[in-house]
């Protein structure tokens, strides 16, 4: 059943600030399609992992390796660019503050990167951005600039920035978490549609209902390691270890 | 108050205003030139770019801007440089200014959040794209009101070159007082002048600001 060579694969991830480590030697795969949600408390480095996949946050140690390609490869520095830039085009990211360009409309936002760097045109671009945008059901607001916009709707937007470069991995870093209560269902609904098409995912959240109905694999993360991974079935109603427990109940007992 | 005085002598001052002009004008470019070249050597990932860059706006804006030019008219000609009088002025205003630009544009461009630009970065673009689409549209909005202020302070500050003898308005003024022995009305009338150059200069600023607000 499961491809025998992974689609993200990394090896023995390790990542200090001076003699602070905040990722000790994580390993991890994921397959083609799959979705995999990383859970844990702050500070505990799951962003600084999902924000080292695309060499955002450059590990210090390890390998990052997407689709047979290694991610973080040791180049000369206008040769790393090059292929740094290729690589991330491959790869969407999706941010806690949204992070769309506010001088630019919502068409522009989507349009932007796939213009620059893909060099469709003025047509085809208009086409990319409905496309795109009705996807995410933002296409009514497509003239607007995203000041105009609710968070939820600024999120969306950003989704569809992302997906229009046509990537292989989205990657979320809290897609959700600066959103009022109200805002979080239509982001949410947004990246069950994505699952559902089978968009490769790794998810860094604080919404464990989320992550259990959507996720085929959850990572339980805590000082810089991964504690323990598993089905969501398993970790978040039967965990085996002793922190993630304590980690749910007092997540949990936080959002009651 | 002699009026008539004013009144007779002010055309003779019109020269003069051009030459201020001038002055402005042309140290504004290069100011604006050295304010780029400046920014863009802080903010280098280059440590010696950025320490000279540093060196430059330290010297230039801890330094008084007459003892520059002092130092360029004066000075130059013992280490080989030659310049006349207006040309001095430009350059040693001209540079001065610059400094003072260059924080002003780099303050504009290290505002923009950065998440915007990993944004940028996360789509693919390089750190020149996500500079010149990104970056740069932003902070040339947000630069043009305190450029204004520079550009202000540097068409008042033309007035030092009289002391290198250009023929601009204050150097005028004194000139006229030599003959007429009415300081009063002499620097008032280059003060209305200074005054109108100034009021029209901010209009073309507001106006641009305005411009660059809308699109």
């Amino acid at each position: 059943m499961t491809d025998p060579k992974p689609f993200v694969e990394i090896r023995h991830a390790q990542k200090s600030y001076g003699s602070l480590e905040v990722l000790k030697d994580i390993s991890l795969t994921v397959q083609r399609g799959e979705i995999v949600a990383i859970i844990g408390p702050s500070g505990s480095g799951k962003s600084t992992l999902l924000r080292a996949i695309n060499d955002l946050d450059p590990l210090t140690g390890g390998e990052i390796i997407l689709d047979g390609v290694q991610v973080n490869k040791t180049l000369p520095h206008r040769q790393y660019e090059k292929h740094i830039n290729g690589m991330r085009q491959q790869i969407g990211m999706v941010f806690q503050h949204f992070n769309l360009f506010p001088h630019l409309s919502v068409r522009d936002n989507v349009t932007m990167a796939p213009k620059l760097l893909k060099g469709i045109s003025g047509k085809e671009a208009d086409k990319l951005a409905e496309e795109q945008l009705t996807h995410v059901g933002m296409l009514e607001r497509i003239d607007y600039y995203p000041s105009q916009l609710s968070g939820g709707q600024k999120q969306r937007v950003a989704i569809a920035r992302a997906l229009a470069m046509e990537p292989k991995l989205m990657l979320f870093d809290e897609a959700t978490s600066a959103l009022d209560p109200e805002l979080v269902e239509e982001v949410n609904l947004v990246m069950k549609k994505l699952a559902e098409e089978h968009m490769t995912m790794i998810i860094v959240t604080h919404e464990m209902d989320f992550a259990a109905s959507v996720c085929d694999r959850v990572l339980f993360m805590d000082q810089g390691v991964v504690v323990e991974e598993g089905p969501p079935g398993k970790i978040f109603k039967n965990p085996d270890m002793d922190r993630t427990k304590e980690f749910l109940r007092k997540h949990l007992a936080g959002s009651k | 108050m002699d009026i008539d005085l004013m009144l007779r002598v002010y055309p003779y001052f019109l020269e003069a205003a051009w030459v201020t002009i001038q002055l402005s004008v042309l140290t504004i470019i290069l100011g604006l030139i050295c304010g780029m070249l400046g920014a863009a050597g802080r903010l280098s990932r280059f440590a010696l770019l950025r320490f000279l860059a540093a060196a430059y706006v330290s010297f230039f804006r801890g330094t008084p801007a007459l003892i520059q030019i002092f130092l360029l008219y004066f000075g130059g000609p013992q280490v080989g440089i030659q310049l006349d009088a207006f040309e001095a002025g430009v350059i040693g205003l001209g540079v001065n200014i610059g400094a003072y630009m260059t924080e002003t544009m780099r303050g504009a461009i290290i505002s923009i959040d950065k998440g915007q630009i990993e944004a940028a970065r996360t789509l693919g673009l390089s750190r020149f794209e996500t500079f010149r689409k990104v970056t740069l549209p932003q902070a040339l909005r947000l630069m043009i009101r305190p450029l204004g202020v520079n550009i202000n302070a540097q068409i008042k500050g033309t007035a030092l070159v009289a002391a290198i003898s250009v023929v601009e308005l204050t150097y005028t003024a004194q000139r006229y007082i030599g003959s007429t022995y009415k300081p009063f009305e002499m620097f008032l009338i280059a003060g209305i002048l200074y005054l109108i150059i100034i009021t029209a200069s901010g209009k073309v600023i507001s106006y641009l600001d305005r411009r660059v607000r809308l699109q």
